[in-house]
């Protein structure tokens, strides 16, 4: 199944499945990056197929002297010189990740029952075994400069393949993803492709009130990248962008609405990071959306 | 203690060879690849070196890209600016991962007039404390040439207290760096298991005072065991536990460093592990910060040099040895301006 609408309604629904059974989650990043991720696993992204959905493996140690990396890039099919790379910075879009991975059908959909579980890879803040992650990201803006490592060690190498990035907005507030995006440029790193989630929420409340990276994208083409500023849930126009080359490292600005798909969210506003519900009825209202929804779905 | 060769810039030519036949070494840089002696190596490897400009945090990050791609980082600046400003992408995006990424950090300690900014005091510290790492430090000519080999030897991060400039030779050329081996260089009795009356266990540029002191301290009739400790971590030579266990008199640490979290502090936890009865007396920066001055004058103001091992050792006997300055071996003192060195730092 790869039409990105379908994999990005999916995306909603199974993140609104989970909140609701575990009283709680990062359901505002869901809405916002569902096509983002849809339009990747869907459609974009050159990644070789895994041998069916695969089950996630039980953590079994932390690399070290005698334990060998486990990388959750198995759920990305082996890796090739001319294949694609994806990168996930936000590790807290873990669940959204997950969800994205089933839909796409590379994980097992009973893999979101061992979410948050003790002795699990599928943990609430992605680590490098868990299902998707090549790195251990949770301190964020750390991926795009790792990224930026494996791009340049893949040239060196020959190889054809891009090697993308999923970003979110706050992390442009860190120093270190300007210090990463110069360096990108400077190396015409162009088969550098960063995707950002620009839903302008965080974890304090909506970005402005909290630190502004606005105008982001007059920013990042002073530093050398190529931009494209776009709808966030318009499939059509993110993989356009997505594939766009222009010679530099490539950002797609996807400007996104946090509670699409879920309108019972903007009651919520302005503090939309993390979900937990107010009590049993704002639990029971959220329920019957999610009950209206699967009605709908069977309907069409 | 003879007269002391020196070694002029030895890691240039070294690392260059060294280099020749690994295709796999990269070498990052942040804007002081002179300083850190890898201009030349720039300049014959120039599709292999990479400047990152003044930005750690992303030199980090992209060492460990390229790690997780089969080249081997080795990664040249100050070692203030390796583990203080980026300490979270040096653990999460090099350590966590066990990464083959080499830090070599160069400025250890007090070893430059560049002040509290330039200073790595605590880097012994803090680098102990992450796990995966391996930590290695330098104290003579023979040790900067022969690192290379135990760095690349190891399947994770590895840490470098470096030297530079006008280095001194103090260990054979046919006796390189071994890694968690520590060198023996005076033995109180026949053997490592033979009573001693004082260990005294050095690290870096320290080890070279040590060498000025050890045979007033002989002469003067303590009997003294001298070993030369290179790795820091990890920390399990037997030869230091045995000589440990042999000591009947104090144990004394000296280190380029702060006293907390370095050699003092792992001696320390290898003699409580062990139950060693000995006191411990730690020769090093006392809780305090430094400040820009020459070598030999921080070395004496923190009481770090040769006579301040002397007074140790005194205090530690409880008896007074009779040694006077002037029955030390000659304190070697390199020019600040040396022109070894590409700057004043």
């Amino acid at each position: 199944m790869n039409d990105p609408q379908a994999i990005a309604a999916g995306i909603r629904r199974r993140v609104l499945a989970h909140v609701l059974a575990n009283n709680g989650g990062y359901l505002s990043q869901a809405c916002s990056s569902a096509e983002l991720l849809a339009v990747l696993y869907g459609q974009v992204l050159n990644l070789a197929p895994t041998p069916g959905p695969l089950h996630p493996s039980a953590f079994e140690a932390v690399p070290g002297p005698n334990a060998p990396r486990v990388s959750g890039g198995v759920f990305h099919g082996e890796p090739g010189p001319d294949l694609d790379r994806f990168i996930v910075s936000p590790a807290h879009y873990a669940l959204v990740v997950y969800a994205a991975l089933i839909e796409a059908g590379r994980l097992d959909e009973a893999a979101l029952d061992q979410f948050n579980k003790d002795g699990s890879t599928v943990e609430m803040i992605g680590a490098e075994h868990s299902p998707g992650f090549e790195t251990t990201t949770g301190s964020l803006a750390q991926a795009l400069s790792t990224a930026g490592g494996i791009a340049l060690g893949r040239r060196l190498k020959q190889e054809t393949g891009r090697t993308f990035v999923f970003m979110s907005d706050g992390e442009f507030q860190e120093g270190q993803t300007w210090e990463a995006v110069q360096a990108l440029a400077y190396y015409r790193l162009d088969s550098v492709r960063v995707i950002v989630d620009v839903n302008r929420a965080q974890c304090d409340g909506p970005m402005d009130s909290v630190m502004t990276i606005e105008p982001l994208a007059t920013k990042l083409k002073a530093f050398g990248a190529s931009v494209d500023s776009i709808d966030g849930h318009d499939t059509v126009a993110l993989a356009k962008s997505l594939e766009r080359t222009s010679g530099k490292p490539h950002f797609v600005l996807a400007y996104t609405d946090p509670t699409r798909g879920v309108p019972l969210m903007n009651e919520r506003r302005p503090v939309l990071h993390y979900l937990r519900f107010t009590g049993d009825d704002e639990r029971a209202r959220y329920q019957d959306f999610y009950d209206d929804l699967l009605t709908e779905g069977a309907q069409r | 203690m003879r007269d002391v060769p020196i070694v002029t810039r030895p890691h240039v030519e070294n690392f260059i060879r060294w280099s020749a036949d690994k295709p796999e070494v990269v070498v990052l840089s942040a804007d002081l690849t002179n300083s850190c002696e890898v201009g030349k190596w720039r300049d014959t490897y120039p599709e292999r070196f990479f400047s990152m400009g003044m930005a750690e945090q992303n030199m980090l990050g992209f060492a460990g890209g390229l790690a997780r791609e089969g080249f081997e980082p080795w990664l040249h600046t100050f070692a203030v600016f390796l583990y203080r400003r980026p300490l979270d992408q040096l653990q999460m995006s090099i350590a966590y991962p066990n990464l083959r990424v080499r830090l070599v950090g160069f400025l250890p300690g007090i070893t430059t007039p560049g002040g509290v900014t330039h200073q790595a005091i605590d880097d012994i510290a803090v680098m102990r404390a992450i796990p995966n790492m391996t930590i290695l430090e330098t104290g003579d000519a023979t040790e900067v040439e022969s690192v290379l080999d135990v760095a690349h030897a190891i399947d994770g991060p590895v840490y470098i207290r470096m030297l530079r400039g006008e280095v001194p030779r103090l260990f054979p050329e046919d006796e390189p760096f071994a890694l968690d081996r520590a060198r023996v260089l005076s033995l109180a009795g026949e053997t490592i298991d033979a009573p001693t009356e004082v260990l005294i266990l050095t690290s870096g540029i320290l080890t070279e005072e040590a060498l000025r002191a050890v045979p007033a301290l002989r002469k003067a009739g303590v009997a003294v065991t001298h070993l030369h400790i290179s790795t820091l971590k990890p920390f399990t030579d037997p030869t230091v536990s045995r000589a440990l266990a042999a000591t009947t008199g104090a144990v004394i640490t000296m280190e380029n460093h702060v006293v907390t979290g370095g050699l003092g502090s792992a001696v320390a936890e290898t003699m409580a592990e062990a139950g060693t009865t000995a006191p411990l007396h730690r020769i090093g920066l006392k809780d305090t910060y430094a400040h820009g001055a020459s070598q030999a004058h921080l070395l004496r103001e923190y009481d770090l040099d040769a006579f301040s091992l002397i007074r140790a050792t005194e205090a530690a006997l409880e008896r007074d040895l009779g040694i006077d300055a002037t029955a030390l071996a000659p304190v070697r003192i390199a020019a600040t301006h040396s022109s070894a060195k590409v700057e004043a730092l």
